[in-house]
């Protein structure tokens, strides 16, 4: 693993100038989660469209560059999309957005972390439990 | 600065036989001392010589080899009990610091806090030696309030002896901040808490690997460490009460080696400490420890706290040249063990930490199990290194290139 080769010039520039950061005035979905492990720490709020569409997404957080760039080119890929997406995407997705970062075990929770509160956040307004099944609770 | 060391590096860490291997092809730079130390080669071979030739279990059976792990096991205890200046039948041995804090927890807090008691921690504790408390509070109805911080990491003695006006029941302070490394004056806290009526705790978890203890002129009624962070084995560690306490207090956990005589309806207890070690004890750490007690007072701990002092100010000194790094803590060795928590620019330390590790250095990075003093430190985590006999002013030197590296990649 070269940390080089994780912290490339996308990863940075997301973690520096973070897209979507802040809050939705009016909101139908507010999800938040943190890593114990380390404090990391995610919220994501949506606004639902006709059609079940995200029609605004932002998010807030604190932690290290790899959770805070994960989640803000999370919101970018989510906005417009069906809820429905949200059920498809998955840890492969969220690497492939990254870059395929060479992350060691310990950091992979860092980089799911977003895409745990979206799931959780987007399932539970449609009714269902999000059971967390990605690998980033096992690792300790 | 002079880089003169105390000790025979070289010498102590040929001792380690962890320090000889390679992490991502660099020589290990081992920094995690607060979170746990590594172990001399005395102790794994007191590990490998109990169970290959005493092992069997203690205080019970009569024949050769039960004698021999029970005189080591007992023998463990008084070298433990010698450490901090204790008599051996105060010394409990428990899994380590946090078992401790819970043992006083059940076994004293249970008994004899009441409903509208107060107890009193402060912001600098670890987890766990606020989260028990929470508990006690929550069972018995008590009140659970912080003694507050200085600007530069010292105790707040205004609001501690704000507090002390409330007649706490109890005061639970650490020795040593893990995260500041701030000392706090336990002999003077010791004896205003008591004269306030108070029973005092200390967390000795970052204290008693590092300096010298005397349980005697600090005076607590409960001192607790954990022998994994004194180059001892994980899984165990003691917490130390005067013996009339001990005998006072009820049990912690029923089972055997606890009693003296079990009927169908009462039990009566075994001596102090023996009426807190229900179950088969955990000998051979307990021998481990032992033997990482004889490790150290061999070197001896006024040795110790002097190299680490060397290295605390050399850090400070040449860690504070590099661009972006904010130390927390106060700057006076006097008051400060071998600690240093600090943030890099806007550098999370976790990202930190994954570059320093590609330079085989292991630095902590987070909360430290210290969430609160995070909040009043107003940031979500840090990094920190933290010293013990074997780290050198050459791992600095190491530490100070892999932070310009981080500076590099991070275009700080």
């Amino acid at each position: 693993m070269s940390s080089a080769d994780i912290y490339r010039e996308l990863i940075l520039d997301y973690y520096r100038n973070p897209r979507n950061f802040g809050k939705l005035e009016k909101f139908d979905i507010d999800s938040r989660d943190i890593n114990p492990l380390c404090g990391d720490e995610i919220e994501i709020q949506i606004r639902v469209g006709e059609g079940q569409k995200i029609e605004e997404i932002k998010f807030v957080g604190k932690g290290c560059a790899i959770s805070q760039a994960s989640a803000s080119m999370l919101t970018e890929l989510a906005k417009g999309k069906q809820l429905e997406w949200v059920k498809q995407v998955g840890k492969e997705d969220i690497f492939k957005m990254l870059g395929n970062p060479d992350l060691g075990p310990s950091r992979v929770k860092c980089a799911l972390l977003g895409m745990k509160v979206l799931k959780t956040g987007v399932y539970g307004y449609l009714g269902a439990h999000y059971e967390d099944s990605d690998g980033s609770d096992d690792v300790t | 600065m002079l880089k003169t060391e105390v000790l025979d590096i070289e010498r102590v860490r040929a001792d380690f036989p962890i320090l000889k291997r390679t992490v991502h092809g660099k020589r290990l730079v081992y920094l995690d001392n607060s979170n746990t130390t590594q172990k001399p080669k005395a102790v794994i071979d007191a590990l490998v010589d109990y169970y290959s030739t005493h092992n069997s279990n203690v205080h019970r059976a009569v024949y050769e080899l039960a004698e021999e792990a029970t005189d080591a096991y007992e023998g463990a205890r008084r070298k433990a009990a010698k450490f901090v200046g204790a008599s051996t039948k105060e010394v409990v041995f428990v899994r380590g610091t946090t078992e401790a804090t819970n043992l006083v927890r059940f076994a004293w807090g249970e008994a004899n806090v009441k409903r509208g008691d107060l107890l009193v921690a402060t912001l600098m504790e670890h987890h766990s030696n606020i989260v028990p408390w929470q508990l006690l509070a929550r069972s018995r109805g008590a009140t659970l309030k912080f003694i507050g911080l200085q600007p530069d990491g010292t105790l707040d003695m205004g609001s501690f002896e704000d507090l002390l006006k409330e007649s706490p029941k109890l005061v639970a302070i650490t020795q040593c901040s893990n995260v500041l490394g701030t000392i706090n004056d336990i002999t003077k806290i010791s004896a205003k808490a008591h004269a306030a009526g108070a029973t005092v705790l200390v967390d000795g978890a970052q204290a008693a690997p590092h300096m010298p203890v005397d349980i005697k002129s600090l005076s607590p009624d409960f001192y607790a460490f954990s022998g994994h962070k004194m180059l001892g084995p994980t899984g165990i560690g003691a917490l130390v009460a005067r013996k009339e306490l001990l005998e006072e207090m009820e049990p912690f956990q029923g089972g055997g080696e606890m009693i003296r005589e079990v009927f169908l309806d009462h039990s009566t207890w075994n001596d102090v400490p023996h009426k807190f070690e229900a179950g088969t004890v955990n000998i051979a750490d307990a021998i481990g420890l032992g033997a990482a007690i004889d490790y150290l007072n061999n070197i001896g701990m006024e040795k110790v706290r002097e190299h680490e002092v060397r290295l605390l100010e050399y850090a400070l000194e040449s860690l504070a040249e590099v661009k972006g790094f904010h130390q927390y803590g106060p700057l006076d060795p006097k008051i400060r063990a071998g600690v240093v928590s600090f943030n890099f620019a806007d550098v999370h330390s976790h990202d930190l930490a994954t570059v320093l590790d590609e330079e085989g250095i292991a630095v902590r990075s987070g909360h430290h199990c210290a969430q609160p003093l995070m909040r009043w430190l107003g940031v979500t985590a840090t990094s920190r290194v933290s010293f013990h006999v074997y780290n050198s002013f050459d791992d600095i030197d190491l530490l100070k290139g892999g932070l310009r590296k981080a500076g590099r990649i991070f275009k700080v």
